[in-house]
């Protein structure tokens, strides 16, 4: 691995040795690039045969009993949860080397209402985000004039729709739900960006943020190369799947026992399209849980299987993902308590009529 | 020389810390690493994207956690 140039070094290179160097570099980068991926296609189609003669040839279970069910989905599941994983982090960690959250602030500040709230949803998705960054991160787009339901607007999508879930989601549960998953998360922080923007609340912002004199932004803008993206793509996946594979195995383990053990449409019952309260329900049950996205996928495919509503469990996954207890009591340092509950109501609002929405139309 | 390490301190400040501290030591100097963990103060310095390693007043590195060979070029 190659360090990091730092930028703006203006020293003169030898150019042409380095430059060829570079782009044969830059091709062998492509090339094995294109095999890890071809490789790593030829293995993900094996999984489910394997994971049957695993569960049923070698450790010799029946097959269709309930542990028999509940193995095979474990097999199946842990290593198509962990590939697509380890794929999905490794480009977004690539992509997000050019969306850096300073760049993300300085386009928001001109932008106005509205427009705005669409961009800052958008770019939500890409820029790197992390509950514990929330705080300097709205003190930032404050200090910088970002409009309140614009930071909101940022602040709603960044947790919600994430990366991971939505990758995951389309690998396990096919693209028409990973699709309604991004179209409604976004849709929900435009808009309850917009409504918190119209409200005009700007004064149950902490006092010291807006007293504040804040130092001009200091921004390190560095010069990347490819090489140097794929490094941070490889940083990503040791960061983040060295960090989450806990949170995916004990999600499937917990999915693969309602798999294999929860009679079929007994969730049809509880979590069911008839059931008018589960919808709310799940929304209060998800706001006091804290799971990784990663870890909440497969317990939802579990679910679905078993007869839940789609909008329902959409519902409670969105709840668990975006409404966070540890958020909040973050966002407490710099928000005052009746914009927290705002911000809640709101959000939980949106998520309820989504919730409600799915369940109607599918 | 001053070094300080901005960040709240969840996970990945922890590690920007340690990193920085790994390079100091590394390098054989013996200037403390000055933790910065309070929102105002941060805010006070510009820096807007945890972690963030400031030395001797200029900003080095925001949002990201340095590798150790980065740290060792800046302070070396």
């Amino acid at each position: 691995m190659e360090p990091i140039q730092p930028s703006g070094c203006g020293c003169a290179k030898p150019v042409t040795g380095q430059a060829a160097e570079e782009k044969t570099h830059l091709t062998r980068l492509w090339i094995s690039g294109a095999m890890i991926l071809i490789i790593w296609y030829a293995v993900y189609r094996q999984l489910e045969p394997f994971s049957s003669f695993l569960a049923y040839s070698v450790f010799g279970i029946k097959r269709g009993s309930h542990l028999g069910d509940a193995v095979q989905f474990f097999a199946y599941d842990t290593p198509k949860v962990m590939m697509l994983l380890t794929l999905i982090v490794f480009v977004v960690g690539m992509i997000r080397s050019f969306f850096t959250q300073d760049r993300t602030r300085r386009y928001l500040a001109g932008k106005r209402e509205t427009a705005g709230n669409v961009m800052a949803a958008t770019l939500g998705i890409v820029t790197p985000f992390c509950s514990c960054s929330a705080v300097p991160l709205f003190i930032g787009f404050v200090q910088a004039g970002v409009p309140l339901g614009v930071t909101f607007s940022f602040l709603i999508a960044a947790p919600m729709v994430n990366e991971i879930a939505l990758v995951l989601l389309y690998g396990l549960l096919g693209w028409k739900v990973a699709a309604i998953y991004l179209g409604s998360g976004l849709l929900i922080a435009m808009i309850a960006g917009w409504i918190i923007g119209r409200l005009k609340l700007e004064g149950w912002i902490e006092d010291w943020v807006q007293e504040l004199r804040a130092g001009e932004a200091m921004v390190v803008e560095e010069k990347l190369n490819w090489r140097d993206r794929v490094d941070r793509g490889r940083e990503a996946v040791l960061d983040i799947v060295g960090k989450v594979w806990i949170y995916v195995i004990a999600g499937i383990g917990v999915g693969a026992l309602i798999h294999g053990y929860v009679p079929q449409d007994f969730m049809a019952s509880i979590m069911g399209k008839q059931a008018w309260w589960s919808v709310p329900a799940a929304v209060l049950v998800g706001i006091p849980m804290y799971s990784n996205a990663a870890g909440i996928v497969p317990v939802v495919e579990a679910l679905l299987g078993k007869g839940a509503a789609l909008g329902t469990v959409l519902a409670f996954m969105m709840s668990v993902i975006a409404l966070s207890l540890p958020e909040m009591i973050i966002l407490r340092k710099v928000l005052k308590p009746q914009l927290i509950a705002v911000f809640v109501f709101v959000v939980g609002s949106g998520i309820i009529f989504t919730g409600y929405l799915f369940n109607l139309i599918i | 020389m001053e070094i300080k390490v901005c960040g709240p301190g969840c996970a990945s400040c922890e590690k920007a810390q340690k990193t920085v501290e790994a390079a100091v030591a590394a390098k054989g100097l013996k200037t403390d690493v000055i933790k910065v963990t309070d929102f105002q103060e941060i805010a006070k310095l510009g820096i807007f994207t945890t972690p963030a390693v400031v030395i001797d007043g200029k900003i080095v590195c925001v949002g990201r956690v340095p590798k150790q060979s980065e740290v060792e070029k800046w302070i070396g």
